[in-house]
Protein backbone atom coordinates (compact mmCIF):
# COMPACT_ATOMS: atom_id res chain seq x y z
CA UNK A 1 0.00 0.00 0.00
CA UNK A 2 1.26 3.61 -0.92
CA UNK A 3 1.77 5.51 2.06
CA UNK A 4 -0.39 8.32 1.18
CA UNK A 5 -3.02 5.93 2.47
CA UNK A 6 -2.28 5.96 5.80
CA UNK A 7 -1.91 9.54 5.86
CA UNK A 8 -4.69 10.00 4.54
CA UNK A 9 -6.66 7.48 7.53
CA UNK A 10 -4.53 9.63 10.13
CA UNK A 11 -6.26 12.50 8.62
CA UNK A 12 -9.99 11.51 8.65
CA UNK A 13 -9.14 10.01 12.44
CA UNK A 14 -7.63 13.61 13.40
CA UNK A 15 -10.44 15.01 11.96
CA UNK A 16 -13.08 12.81 13.56
CA UNK A 17 -11.46 13.55 17.19
CA UNK A 18 -11.71 17.47 16.52
CA UNK A 19 -14.98 16.83 16.29
CA UNK A 20 -15.33 14.70 18.61
CA UNK A 21 -13.53 17.66 21.23
CA UNK A 22 -15.64 20.32 19.95
CA UNK A 23 -18.79 18.62 20.31
CA UNK A 24 -19.06 16.24 23.38
CA UNK A 25 -19.50 18.14 26.61
CA UNK A 26 -18.38 15.39 28.89
CA UNK A 27 -14.98 15.85 29.78
CA UNK A 28 -13.87 12.07 29.90
CA UNK A 29 -15.18 11.75 26.45
CA UNK A 30 -13.06 15.11 25.49
CA UNK A 31 -10.19 13.22 26.69
CA UNK A 32 -10.86 10.05 24.68
CA UNK A 33 -11.31 12.52 22.08
CA UNK A 34 -7.91 14.05 22.38
CA UNK A 35 -6.73 10.41 22.57
CA UNK A 36 -7.72 10.00 19.02
CA UNK A 37 -5.68 13.15 17.72
CA UNK A 38 -2.35 11.77 19.43
CA UNK A 39 -2.93 8.46 17.81
CA UNK A 40 -3.66 10.02 14.43
CA UNK A 41 -0.66 12.17 14.38
CA UNK A 42 1.37 8.96 15.71
CA UNK A 43 0.00 7.09 12.80
CA UNK A 44 1.23 10.05 10.74
CA UNK A 45 4.57 9.78 12.32
CA UNK A 46 5.26 6.03 11.97
CA UNK A 47 4.08 6.52 8.53
CA UNK A 48 6.98 8.84 7.31
CA UNK A 49 9.34 6.54 9.60
CA UNK A 50 8.69 4.22 7.03
CA UNK A 51 8.84 6.41 3.73
CA UNK A 52 12.48 7.35 5.11
CA UNK A 53 13.26 4.04 6.39
CA UNK A 54 14.49 6.04 9.88
CA UNK A 55 13.70 5.14 13.43
CA UNK A 56 13.38 8.63 14.71
CA UNK A 57 9.68 8.70 13.74
CA UNK A 58 8.84 5.48 15.77
CA UNK A 59 10.95 7.24 18.69
CA UNK A 60 8.87 10.11 18.48
CA UNK A 61 5.64 8.07 18.38
CA UNK A 62 6.99 5.98 21.64
CA UNK A 63 7.13 9.90 23.22
CA UNK A 64 3.92 10.91 22.33
CA UNK A 65 2.69 7.85 24.31
CA UNK A 66 4.17 8.51 26.91
CA UNK A 67 3.08 12.65 27.11
CA UNK A 68 -0.72 10.96 26.61
CA UNK A 69 -0.22 9.00 29.22
CA UNK A 70 0.71 11.99 31.29
CA UNK A 71 -2.10 13.73 30.27
CA UNK A 72 -4.49 11.12 30.91
CA UNK A 73 -3.45 10.93 34.35
CA UNK A 74 -3.58 14.76 34.87
CA UNK A 75 -6.89 14.81 32.87
CA UNK A 76 -8.49 11.54 35.03
CA UNK A 77 -7.28 13.53 38.25
CA UNK A 78 -9.21 16.37 37.19
CA UNK A 79 -12.19 14.71 36.62
CA UNK A 80 -12.40 12.87 39.88
CA UNK A 81 -11.63 16.35 41.84
CA UNK A 82 -14.31 17.66 39.87
CA UNK A 83 -16.61 15.15 40.94
CA UNK A 84 -15.56 14.95 44.47
CA UNK A 85 -16.29 18.81 44.64
CA UNK A 86 -19.57 18.03 43.51
CA UNK A 87 -19.15 20.41 40.56
CA UNK A 88 -21.09 19.26 37.59
CA UNK A 89 -19.30 17.45 35.06
CA UNK A 90 -19.40 19.40 31.96
CA UNK A 91 -16.96 21.16 30.16
CA UNK A 92 -19.71 23.78 29.38
CA UNK A 93 -20.70 24.25 33.10
CA UNK A 94 -17.09 24.80 34.46
CA UNK A 95 -16.51 28.10 32.98
CA UNK A 96 -15.24 29.97 36.70
CA UNK A 97 -11.51 29.89 34.65
CA UNK A 98 -13.00 31.96 31.91
CA UNK A 99 -11.70 35.37 32.07
CA UNK B 1 -2.90 -9.47 0.57
CA UNK B 2 -1.10 -6.51 2.80
CA UNK B 3 -4.19 -4.07 0.64
CA UNK B 4 -6.71 -6.45 2.37
CA UNK B 5 -5.66 -5.82 6.01
CA UNK B 6 -4.79 -2.39 5.41
CA UNK B 7 -8.55 -1.84 4.51
CA UNK B 8 -9.45 -3.97 7.42
CA UNK B 9 -7.35 -2.13 10.15
CA UNK B 10 -8.24 1.47 8.38
CA UNK B 11 -12.04 0.64 8.61
CA UNK B 12 -11.52 -0.63 12.05
CA UNK B 13 -10.07 2.46 13.45
CA UNK B 14 -12.18 5.10 11.74
CA UNK B 15 -15.26 3.01 12.76
CA UNK B 16 -13.51 2.89 16.36
CA UNK B 17 -12.76 6.36 15.68
CA UNK B 18 -16.90 7.30 15.19
CA UNK B 19 -17.97 5.30 17.84
CA UNK B 20 -16.20 7.26 20.45
CA UNK B 21 -17.14 10.90 19.33
CA UNK B 22 -20.69 9.07 18.39
CA UNK B 23 -21.74 6.95 21.65
CA UNK B 24 -23.83 8.78 24.45
CA UNK B 25 -22.66 6.39 27.04
CA UNK B 26 -18.79 7.30 27.97
CA UNK B 27 -17.97 3.56 28.70
CA UNK B 28 -19.22 2.36 25.34
CA UNK B 29 -16.88 5.56 23.76
CA UNK B 30 -14.03 3.66 25.65
CA UNK B 31 -14.43 0.31 24.43
CA UNK B 32 -14.66 1.76 20.65
CA UNK B 33 -11.53 3.79 22.17
CA UNK B 34 -10.13 0.02 22.97
CA UNK B 35 -11.36 -1.25 19.37
CA UNK B 36 -9.94 1.54 17.72
CA UNK B 37 -6.78 1.16 19.47
CA UNK B 38 -6.15 -2.62 18.44
CA UNK B 39 -6.50 -1.70 14.70
CA UNK B 40 -4.22 1.06 15.02
CA UNK B 41 -1.56 -1.20 15.97
CA UNK B 42 -2.62 -2.97 13.01
CA UNK B 43 -1.83 -0.18 11.04
CA UNK B 44 1.46 0.30 12.68
CA UNK B 45 2.56 -3.21 12.49
CA UNK B 46 1.97 -2.59 8.32
CA UNK B 47 4.29 -0.15 8.54
CA UNK B 48 7.14 -2.25 10.12
CA UNK B 49 6.98 -0.94 13.49
CA UNK B 50 6.83 -3.75 16.08
CA UNK B 51 7.48 -1.94 18.68
CA UNK B 52 5.52 0.40 18.93
CA UNK B 53 2.37 -1.55 17.81
CA UNK B 54 3.19 -3.80 21.13
CA UNK B 55 3.94 -0.85 23.23
CA UNK B 56 0.20 0.10 21.65
CA UNK B 57 -1.74 -2.48 22.53
CA UNK B 58 0.29 -3.19 25.72
CA UNK B 59 0.23 0.35 27.32
CA UNK B 60 -2.61 1.79 25.85
CA UNK B 61 -5.30 -0.43 25.48
CA UNK B 62 -4.05 -2.16 27.95
CA UNK B 63 -2.98 0.09 30.71
CA UNK B 64 -4.49 3.49 30.21
CA UNK B 65 -8.02 1.99 28.69
CA UNK B 66 -8.14 0.54 32.19
CA UNK B 67 -7.75 3.53 34.20
CA UNK B 68 -10.29 4.92 31.73
CA UNK B 69 -12.87 2.15 32.58
CA UNK B 70 -11.95 2.43 36.51
CA UNK B 71 -12.76 6.56 36.26
CA UNK B 72 -16.27 6.00 34.52
CA UNK B 73 -17.07 3.21 36.70
CA UNK B 74 -16.19 5.40 40.09
CA UNK B 75 -17.75 8.29 37.98
CA UNK B 76 -20.60 6.86 37.46
CA UNK B 77 -23.72 6.56 35.05
CA UNK B 78 -23.63 10.03 33.93
CA UNK B 79 -26.81 11.90 33.99
CA UNK B 80 -28.57 12.04 30.74
CA UNK B 81 -28.23 15.31 29.63
CA UNK B 82 -24.25 15.34 30.25
CA UNK B 83 -23.86 12.31 28.14
CA UNK B 84 -25.52 13.94 25.40
CA UNK B 85 -23.85 16.73 22.94
CA UNK B 86 -24.09 20.50 22.92
CA UNK B 87 -26.68 22.37 21.11
CA UNK B 88 -27.60 21.63 17.69
CA UNK B 89 -26.34 24.97 16.58
CA UNK B 90 -22.90 24.28 17.70
CA UNK B 91 -22.91 20.77 16.66
CA UNK B 92 -23.71 21.35 13.06
CA UNK B 93 -20.68 24.14 13.14
CA UNK B 94 -18.30 22.10 15.21
CA UNK B 95 -19.16 18.97 12.25
CA UNK B 96 -18.85 21.45 9.17
CA UNK B 97 -15.24 22.04 11.07
CA UNK B 98 -14.48 18.95 11.36
CA UNK B 99 -15.11 18.10 7.18
CA UNK B 100 -13.19 21.09 6.45
CA UNK B 101 -10.60 20.18 8.20
CA UNK B 102 -10.18 16.90 6.79
CA UNK B 103 -11.00 18.42 3.07
CA UNK B 104 -8.25 20.60 3.65
CA UNK B 105 -5.38 18.47 5.01
CA UNK B 106 -6.49 15.69 2.06
CA UNK B 107 -5.72 18.43 -0.28
CA UNK B 108 -2.57 18.74 1.57
CA UNK B 109 -1.54 15.54 1.13
CA UNK B 110 -2.06 14.86 -2.29
CA UNK B 111 -0.87 17.89 -3.80
CA UNK B 112 2.28 17.69 -1.53
CA UNK B 113 5.48 17.34 -3.42
CA UNK B 114 6.80 14.62 -1.54
CA UNK B 115 8.02 11.62 -3.62
CA UNK B 116 8.24 9.11 -0.85
CA UNK B 117 4.66 8.79 0.29
CA UNK B 118 3.82 7.93 -3.23
CA UNK B 119 5.37 4.58 -2.58
CA UNK B 120 5.85 1.52 -0.13
CA UNK B 121 8.39 3.23 1.87
CA UNK B 122 12.16 3.19 1.43
CA UNK B 123 14.34 0.29 2.22
CA UNK B 124 15.16 -0.92 5.57
CA UNK B 125 17.64 -2.76 6.84
CA UNK B 126 17.19 -5.29 9.55
CA UNK B 127 16.63 -4.42 12.78
CA UNK B 128 14.01 -1.34 11.59
CA UNK B 129 11.05 -1.33 14.48
CA UNK B 130 12.24 -4.25 16.36
CA UNK B 131 12.73 -3.51 20.35
CA UNK B 132 16.63 -4.01 20.01
CA UNK B 133 16.74 -0.84 17.54
CA UNK B 134 14.13 0.82 19.86
CA UNK B 135 16.33 0.10 23.21
CA UNK B 136 20.01 1.18 21.23
CA UNK B 137 18.33 4.59 20.14
CA UNK B 138 16.83 5.67 22.91
CA UNK B 139 20.22 4.97 25.02
CA UNK B 140 22.49 6.55 22.33
CA UNK B 141 20.53 9.14 19.94
CA UNK B 142 17.58 10.03 22.47
CA UNK B 143 18.88 9.61 26.26
CA UNK B 144 17.88 12.81 27.01
CA UNK B 145 14.01 12.90 25.37
CA UNK B 146 13.94 9.56 27.44
CA UNK B 147 15.68 10.94 30.54
CA UNK B 148 12.96 13.70 30.23
CA UNK B 149 10.16 11.37 29.86
CA UNK B 150 11.18 9.75 33.04
CA UNK B 151 10.82 12.87 34.92
CA UNK B 152 7.51 13.78 32.97
CA UNK B 153 6.13 10.50 34.27
CA UNK B 154 7.28 11.18 37.38
CA UNK B 155 5.65 14.93 37.50
CA UNK B 156 1.97 13.22 36.29
CA UNK B 157 2.07 10.61 38.55
CA UNK B 158 2.60 12.72 41.49
CA UNK B 159 0.33 15.22 40.13
CA UNK B 160 -2.31 12.85 39.53
CA UNK B 161 -2.34 11.66 43.62
CA UNK B 162 -2.51 15.46 44.89
CA UNK B 163 -5.42 15.80 42.21
CA UNK B 164 -7.65 12.94 43.26
CA UNK B 165 -6.40 12.53 46.46
CA UNK B 166 -9.15 12.15 49.50
CA UNK B 167 -9.68 15.09 51.16
CA UNK B 168 -10.08 15.01 55.08
CA UNK B 169 -13.45 16.17 55.32
CA UNK B 170 -16.14 19.11 54.15
CA UNK B 171 -13.86 21.67 55.55
CA UNK B 172 -11.13 21.98 52.77
CA UNK B 173 -13.36 20.66 50.05
CA UNK B 174 -12.84 23.99 48.73
CA UNK B 175 -8.94 23.92 48.71
CA UNK B 176 -7.64 22.78 45.95
CA UNK B 177 -3.86 24.45 45.81
CA UNK B 178 -1.02 22.46 46.33
CA UNK B 179 1.04 24.92 48.05
CA UNK B 180 -1.74 24.69 50.78
CA UNK B 181 -1.54 21.21 50.53
CA UNK B 182 1.65 20.99 51.53
CA UNK B 183 1.64 23.29 54.10
CA UNK B 184 -0.96 21.55 56.42
CA UNK B 185 1.54 18.47 56.36
CA UNK B 186 -1.06 15.79 55.32
CA UNK B 187 1.01 14.15 53.65
CA UNK B 188 2.44 12.77 56.91
CA UNK B 189 -0.46 12.54 59.04
CA UNK B 190 -1.59 8.98 57.56
CA UNK B 191 -4.33 7.30 57.67
CA UNK B 192 -5.61 7.49 60.84
CA UNK B 193 -8.37 9.97 61.22
CA UNK B 194 -11.89 9.06 59.09
CA UNK B 195 -13.41 11.83 58.07
CA UNK B 196 -16.50 12.26 56.23
CA UNK B 197 -16.25 10.78 52.59
CA UNK B 198 -17.70 13.37 50.69
CA UNK B 199 -17.29 11.72 47.55
CA UNK B 200 -20.05 9.18 48.64
CA UNK B 201 -22.41 11.20 48.26
CA UNK B 202 -22.18 12.13 44.31
CA UNK B 203 -22.66 15.24 42.44
CA UNK B 204 -24.61 18.12 43.68
CA UNK B 205 -28.28 17.08 42.61
CA UNK B 206 -28.35 17.50 38.53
Amino acid sequence: MDLIWYLIVSALIFCIGAGGVLTRRNPLVVLLCLELMLNAANLALVAFARAHGDMGGQIFALMVMVVAACEVAVGLGLVVAIYRRRLPIDVDELRELQG
Amino acid sequence: MAEFFFFLAAIGAVGGAAGTVMLRDAFYSVLALVTHLIFLAMLFLLLRAEFVAAAQVIVYAGAVMVLYVFVVGYVGGLEAGLAGRSGPALRVISVLFAAALFVELTIALVGTGLEAINTEGAGYRAPFGEPSEVGRLFLTDYLVAFEVASLLLLVAAVGAVILARRRSGLGDANEISVTDFLKRDELTKGQGETGEMIEAGGPRGI
